[in-house]
């Protein structure tokens, strides 16, 4: 019963997430994007509904047209119950005929066909980017409604509270309320900047799958799969194939190769200098180079390019020891200069120590004005930890420690428990 | 631009005995015709009406029940649209897929502006 439980509990949180999307898109044309909460809504009891029957009778043969069915059969129902109310604007060409049964049943089952909701979603990501919608909440929104994201989940990937999360979903649907967006692609003049936050969060999305903060599940490979569908989505569309969108598919190829390798027997990270390089996808690698020779169109250049550079550095070093330090970090220090992070920041303290060594390291924070900032991320204390490491070992646990503290990530955790535990043997 | 209602007569698709296949082969012709006036613009809306009813008569307001006649002579359903002429309206109105059906009528009337 505990195998059927979990095989069930699998299927659902990979289908769920894949689906959820989906089908808030096709119903977000349905009742409109000021309705967005009611297409959530729909989308939330129709996989309730799945739980509760897949639980007693085992899931359906396909389970995503199951899904489609009842949610289409619920939309259906309201739409029927809500007919002449003022809360849905039926004057639209395309959802008048959404008011007649004539061609209510019809018009449903048309907007359920696979092809069709796959470019929704798309649609809907874009409606998500509107201009007037500051990009933390573009972000914010597309994880929430297009991606099955938790309010929880997407409070962590932004390192804020649940509460501030729920802040910007409430303005953000008031806003598609106020101005009854709709789903479609931009105009060409606004494509650019659109496709941009659009790209932003699918890449999110797969930092959410690659690095996996919160579960035992090291990598969710389902999130990686869903934000690369998503921008080769981009890649295929005439109007969204920009250099920088391929330049993101390259540097998600690039990644997404090395996963295997990536993750230990019981979900501990490997590093990069201990990995089995003989498990990543060579085939991923020559798509990642064939995304990023697409990307060298137009004079501009991404942080996506600079950052699938670095990525493809680490893919063509046949052993650790052949990897070029000094080329990544002339990227890394042109990356900090077009797109300053936190986190592109320190992994530069890392590769300063590849190069010039620990000193160096120490110099160059030392120098810094960003260490308040630094200090907020587990990744600078982990770093400090390794330097001390050989010469400070109180010093090297206390900055572990702290490190522990601030990772939500369980296998974070446990990397850095081993590297405490072998300060130990070594002080013996 | 002038508001036309098509009042439609037989051509009862979802007859006893007519297979699902058939049925909704016919709901898609409904399905081209409205929204090729909901594309241009021009459809206000339509619904089909149930066999039954109700007819309320003179100042007594006598209620009697349907059905009142042969199926065939009943309204079994209702389309408003925009034309700018009855020629135009009547053109509009040769596309209904009712009238793929022999006895399926479709009456053309034109919404009349009361002057006072």
């Amino acid at each position: 019963m505990d195998t059927f439980q979990n095989n069930i509990d699998k299927l659902t949180d990979h289908l769920f997430r894949q689906q959820s999307g989906k089908m808030v898109a096709v119903l977000a044309k349905v009742f409109g994007t000021e309705n967005l909460q009611v297409a959530e809504d729909v989308v939330q009891d129709t996989l309730l509904q799945a739980m509760e029957i897949w639980k007693l009778k085992g899931a359906p043969d396909n389970p995503s047209a199951w899904l489609y069915r009842v949610a289409k059969n619920k939309a259906i129902d309201i739409l029927r119950r809500n007919k002449f109310s003022v809360q849905y604007d039926f004057s639209d060409n395309d959802r008048i005929l959404l008011q007649s049964e004539y061609t209510m049943s019809t018009v449903m089952e048309n907007l359920w066909k696979e092809e069709m909701v796959q470019d929704d979603l798309l649609r809907m990501m874009f409606a998500c980017c509107h201009p007037d919608i500051s990009e933390e909440n573009q972000i914010t929104l597309i994880l929430k409604t297009l991606c099955g994201f938790s309010t929880a989940e997407i409070a962590r990937s932004f390192l804020t509270t649940e509460d501030t999360i729920s802040k910007r979903l409430y303005r953000t649907k008031e806003f598609f309320r106020e101005r009854k967006i709709r789903p479609e692609f931009p105009p060409t003049d606004h494509l650019k900047s659109r496709a941009n936050a659009v790209l932003r969060t699918i890449y999110l999305i797969f930092n959410e799958g690659y690095n996996s903060t919160h579960t035992d599940v090291m990598i969710r490979k389902d999130l990686l799969e869903q934000a690369m569908y998503l921008c080769d989505q981009l890649c295929s569309n005439v109007h969204t194939r920009l250099p920088e969108v391929y330049a993101a598919m390259a540097l998600m190829c690039f990644h997404a190769a090395r996963i295997d390798s990536r993750m230990g027997g019981e979900g501990e990270i490997i590093l990069l200098p201990k990995q089995d390089r003989s498990k990543w996808n060579t085939q991923l690698i020559c798509d990642g180079s064939a995304y990023l020779d697409k990307a060298a169109i137009g004079s501009e250049v991404s942080s996506y390019h600079i950052e699938a550079a670095i990525a493809f550095e680490h893919c063509a070093a046949p052993r650790f020891g052949d990897t070029n330090w000094a080329h990544i970090l002339v990227l890394y220090t042109w990356l900090d200069a077009i797109a300053p992070s936190t986190i592109v920041q320190l992994n530069r303290l890392t590769v300063i120590g590849k190069v010039h060594g620990n000193e160096a390291v120490l110099q160059e924070i030392e120098q810094s004005a960003r260490i308040p900032e630094w200090e907020k991320h587990f990744l600078y204390h982990s770093i400090l930890g390794e330097i001390y490491s050989s010469t400070d070992k109180e010093k090297a646990l206390l900055c572990y420690e702290k490190a522990v503290q601030l990772t939500q990530s369980i296998s974070e955790k446990k990397l850095l428990r081993k590297k405490i535990a072998m300060l130990g043997t070594m002080t013996k | 631009m002038k508001q036309y209602m098509f009042l439609f007569r037989g051509g009862d698709a979802h007859a006893p005995g007519q297979s699902p296949e058939v049925q909704q082969a016919h709901m898609q012709l409904w399905m081209q015709w409205m929204g090729g006036l909901a594309q241009s613009g021009k459809l206000i809306g339509a619904q089909p009406l149930a066999q039954t009813g109700k007819i309320l008569t003179g100042t007594k307001k006598v209620v009697t029940d349907g059905p009142f006649m042969e199926g065939k002579e009943m309204v079994g359903g209702y389309l408003m649209c925009k034309a700018d002429t009855y020629d135009e309206a009547v053109e509009v109105a040769k596309g209904c897929p009712i009238l793929v059906f022999e006895d399926g009528k479709v009456e053309v009337r034109e919404m009349q502006e009361i002057k006072m």
